[in-house]
């Protein structure tokens, strides 16, 4: 769907100048720790989060993310903007928890980041527990 | 104590090449509306205008507006901007069969005028908004230096884009073809970079240039984002864990591209602990910072072929982070799009 489609499912503000509206969003994905966005992220993709520091557009820019929404309405300081725009990152604020949009965003047909190759998932941590045999 | 790596590609579904299609699409566009606000009144106008004195007849005014081929002319006298006068003036009196009167009766006064220091932007925002066909543009003191229409406006952005995509094409065609160029039994490119402890202001900006130097010297998007993801967490563990920072060499040969962290300490411990998703030594406001997750060695050495980390002694760090390239990702700027 595109960006512009997003910013009113979200509703949202776009903060940053010169975005492409038209631009064809494909797949979404949302973290509040950097290192998280690195692990799934797909280039391309819309990032949600909370964090609003200037590392956020550095991470994204490694990634090759297409634009932030900062959700909860956080509206991020001035240094995160410039860089943003330096970078030529579309930002868009929010009103809604994270959890809120992402729901919105995955009813409204946007795929979540494909992490079926990244094999960094414990071997012994998938598939269900089988809480009663747990506690015998 | 050797980790290998992985050896999984972050490469996926057909998807991903369609997204690549669509963003080389993309930066054109962009790059138009950046320049909208970038380029100047005074590059894109016309600076050898047509004045004319106000006593100039309408008959008169429609023989300079074909000869010169233009839609309207400043009304000037002894220097003086009075107004403008346009064709559709031209077309009025010719109606009214007028065409004896003096263009200084029927010129517009007072004309709105653009400065020619200021963005392109202004200009466009400015005929949307009057709905005329030309400005007079004058500089500091008031002086009318020029004229500007939608068409200059036009063909300024075009003719500035075909100049910029040249520079770039020319730039990453130089650069991708060192490696056949420059001939040597070996050759390496070494970037080098030093890291500063703590310092979050300038976080990321080593693998910032890096990412932009792997992508000038033409290799493909996914080597260059594998590459930036792993020395981007490098550099903030180099930043958050060490003492006293630490530097950064990437060395790009035909085969490899090898990015090795090294710093002076504090030193790791346990190897096996750290490597672990989710462990991680990051204090509290390390982690109000969105870092501390835990995962910058796990993704590294997703992103990498090799992975070597070491702590001799437990007191300094060394991490070897090695991507293989195959001849296709060592052309990628020849691939289009």
């Amino acid at each position: 769907m595109k960006l512009g489609e997003i910013v009113s499912i979200v509703e949202g503000r776009l903060i940053s100048r010169r975005a492409d509206l038209d631009m064809e969003i494909l797949r979404a994905g949302a973290a509040d720790l950097m290192s998280d966005v690195l692990a799934f992220a797909d280039p391309g993709s819309i990032l949600l989060t909370g964090l609003c520091n200037p590392q956020v557009i550095r991470t994204a820019e490694m990634a090759d993310i297409a634009g932030i929404v900062f959700v909860r309405g956080k509206y991020p300081p001035t240094e995160t903007i410039i860089l943003a725009e330096e970078k030529g990152m579309p930002l868009v604020v929010a009103p809604h928890t994270m959890f809120e949009l992402s729901g919105r965003l995955y009813r409204a047909g946007l795929q979540s980041c494909d992490i079926s190759d990244r094999n960094y998932v414990r071997a012994d941590l998938k598939g269900p527990v089988d809480v009663a045999g747990e506690c015998g | 104590m050797r980790a290998e790596g992985s050896g999984v590609r972050a490469e996926g579904s057909g998807v991903r090449a369609e997204e690549s299609g669509v963003r080389a699409a993309m930066p054109q566009i962009t790059r138009l509306q950046e320049l909208v606000y970038e380029l100047k009144i005074a590059e894109v106008m016309t600076s050898r205008v047509r004045t004319v004195p106000p006593h100039t007849t309408m008959a008169e005014l429609r023989e300079i507006l074909r000869e010169h081929r233009i839609s309207g002319a400043p009304v000037v006298e002894s220097g003086e901007l009075l107004g403008m006068i346009s064709i559709e003036d031209l077309i009025k009196a010719l109606a009214a069969g007028e065409m004896d009167v003096a263009v200084g009766q029927r010129m517009t006064p007072a004309p709105v005028v653009l400065s020619a220091d200021d963005p392109v932007v202004l200009a466009v925002d400015r005929f949307v908004h009057y709905g005329f066909g030309r400005f007079p543009v004058v500089d500091g003191d008031g002086k009318l230096v020029g004229i500007i229409t939608q068409g200059d406006i036009t063909r300024g952005l075009l003719k500035k884009l075909e100049v910029e995509y040249h520079e770039e094409e020319i730039r990453r065609y130089r650069a991708s073809h060192i490696f056949e160029d420059v001939v040597s039994n070996h050759t390496s490119i070494f970037l080098h970079y030093d890291v500063v402890a703590r310092d979050f202001e300038h976080a990321g900006e080593a693998s910032s240039k890096i990412k932009r130097a792997l992508n000038r010297l033409g290799f493909s998007p996914h080597i260059v984002r594998r590459a930036a993801i792993a020395a981007y967490e490098a550099e903030m563990n180099i930043i958050i864990h060490t003492t006293q920072g630490g530097k950064m060499v990437v060395d790009v040969q035909p085969g490899q591209i090898m990015i090795r962290a090294e710093d002076s300490g504090p030193g790791i411990p346990d190897i096996e602990q750290a490597m672990q998703p989710g462990f991680s030594t990051a204090s509290e406001w390390i982690r109000e910072m969105g870092f501390g997750a835990g995962m910058g060695l796990a993704n590294i050495q997703r992103c990498a072929d090799e992975v070597r980390l070491e702590s001799p002694l437990g007191t300094r760090t060394i991490l070897e982070a090695v991507i293989y390239l195959d001849q296709e990702d060592l052309r990628g700027a020849n691939r289009k799009g």
